[in-house]
């Protein structure tokens, strides 16, 4: 009989090499379901929330109805959420993602909206006078000033999901927090702490990379800000 | 439409509700879990942000916590505070992480209400011969409640909606009915408990937007 190997495993420490090398596989998978999960759910919600602020700013009547129905939707819990939509996606990866989606539109939306309106009348006047029709005007005038502000929504929105994902464990699409969940159940200390870690460090890093996008996208803003 | 009815016909039986395991005793246990939460983040974090707001310092920190805090899932916070001496003390991974996740909105809409006083105001309270601690308690603090009370109200219910998570790591809540309908694979338990613990958190948003309304017109701000 071999006695059982004496590493940081067998003696369940939260930080253990052994673990990174051995489960390098189940982590990697781990992080890229978060990954996928995450970026199509944000992707997703950006897609609805744009064409819901510019008709919230465009048409007066639909600002109310659009802001209440998406904040009542933020007030949902994200556990009650996967749970009310169960019966539509059953259990499967676009029951999370619609999830996470409905969750996001509020910030999404919000942020897209003040943005538009925080567009000087002038500069629509001038552009108008300078012949732009109204899809034009918004192409090319408003959207782009309206970016920093939709960025503000989107780095919210995009960390907010990377952490609420974990919930997704719960029907098993959780991304990293398959490996928190099942880490629970085992008391496997090293599972937990690695997985955790992981899922802060991809929310600063996406939070960070879309810093860094909005920088590339509006250079006026950095002249002014010194 | 026929899952909505059998969650419905689930919220309706009256064997559902007494016990152990019953909706009474859940929803008991979600109020006391959130109240408690709400009024240990709020003993935290107000202090330290009327005092960071009223000397003007440590705004960076104060504003950026909320950020960083956003990032740390909740959930892993619970998760590995169970695997911790803490995890022993029954509710208490709970509380610390729901605290946890409390604290930082608490503490960036304290500090930025702080600030946002008409400096115009302190100055003229200054040139008054107020103290400090009087300047704090008779100006700013009354000036700054509704911005104050607007992050008590989304702590409120958020803590509402996330005590929920508790339930995944075994603690008490609405969240359990939701995690025993996952694990008897009964659709109608789990919708009929996510439609409690939104009803839920419905009802708190909708209890502080009327605490302001019947508010004192000085407490409610702009409007």
């Amino acid at each position: 009989m071999t006695a059982p190997p004496d590493d940081c495993l067998a003696r369940n420490e939260w930080i253990c090499g052994e673990y990174l090398s051995t489960r390098r596989e189940i982590l990697l998978d781990a992080v890229l379901q978060h990954l996928e999960l995450t970026a199509l759910s944000v992707l997703v919600a950006l897609a609805v929330a744009l064409p819901l602020a510019v008709l919230a700013r465009r048409r007066r009547w639909a600002a109310g109805p659009v802001l209440a129905v998406t904040t009542i939707l933020y007030t949902i819990p994200s556990l009650a959420m996967f749970s009310l939509l169960l019966p539509v996606y059953g259990l499967s990866a676009s029951l999370v993602v619609a999830g996470l989606v409905l969750y996001s539109l509020t910030l999404l939306v919000r942020n897209i909206l003040a943005g538009l309106r925080a567009v000087p009348e002038e500069i629509r006047q001038a552009a108008r006078g300078m012949g732009y029709g109204p899809v034009r005007l918004l192409l090319t005038v408003e959207l782009p000033l309206a970016v920093p502000a939709a960025m503000a929504g989107l780095r919210i929105a995009t960390v907010s999901a990377v952490s609420l994902l974990t919930v997704g464990a719960i029907v098993g699409f959780g991304g990293l927090g398959n490996l928190i969940y099942s880490g629970m159940n085992t008391y496997f200390k090293a599972q937990v702490l690695t997985a955790s870690v992981l899922c802060v460090l991809i929310a600063v890093a996406a939070d960070l990379l879309l810093l860094g996008a909005q920088r590339l996208m509006t250079p006026w803003t950095r002249a002014a800000r010194g | 439409m026929t899952t909505l009815t059998a969650a419905w016909d689930w919220l309706t039986d009256p064997a559902h509700w007494p016990g152990e395991n019953g909706i009474t005793h859940r929803l008991v246990q979600h109020l006391v879990l959130t109240a408690v939460c709400l009024v240990v983040s709020c003993l935290i974090a107000l202090p330290v942000a009327l005092v960071l707001g009223h000397l003007g310092r440590g705004g960076a920190l104060a504003v950026n916590l909320s950020n960083i805090g956003r990032a740390v899932p909740t959930f892993a916070v619970l998760v590995l505070l169970l695997l911790t001496p803490v995890g022993r003390w029954g509710e208490g991974p709970t509380v610390v992480a729901l605290v946890l996740f409390a604290v930082p909105p608490l503490l960036t809409n304290a500090y930025v209400g702080m600030r946002e006083v008409d400096r115009g105001v302190v100055q003229a309270a200054r040139g008054m011969g107020m103290t400090g601690r009087q300047m704090l308690f008779r100006v700013e603090l009354p000036l700054a409640l509704p911005l104050v009370m607007n992050g008590v109200r989304i702590a409120a219910v958020q803590l509402v909606a996330t005590a929920t998570i508790a339930a995944l790591a075994g603690g008490g809540g609405l969240g359990r009915i939701i995690t025993a309908g996952f694990n008897l694979a009964s659709t109608p338990q789990v919708v009929a408990g996510a439609v409690l613990v939104a009803a839920l958190a419905l009802v708190v948003e909708g209890l502080f937007e009327l605490a302001e309304r019947l508010s004192p017109r000085w407490a409610r701000g702009a409007a």
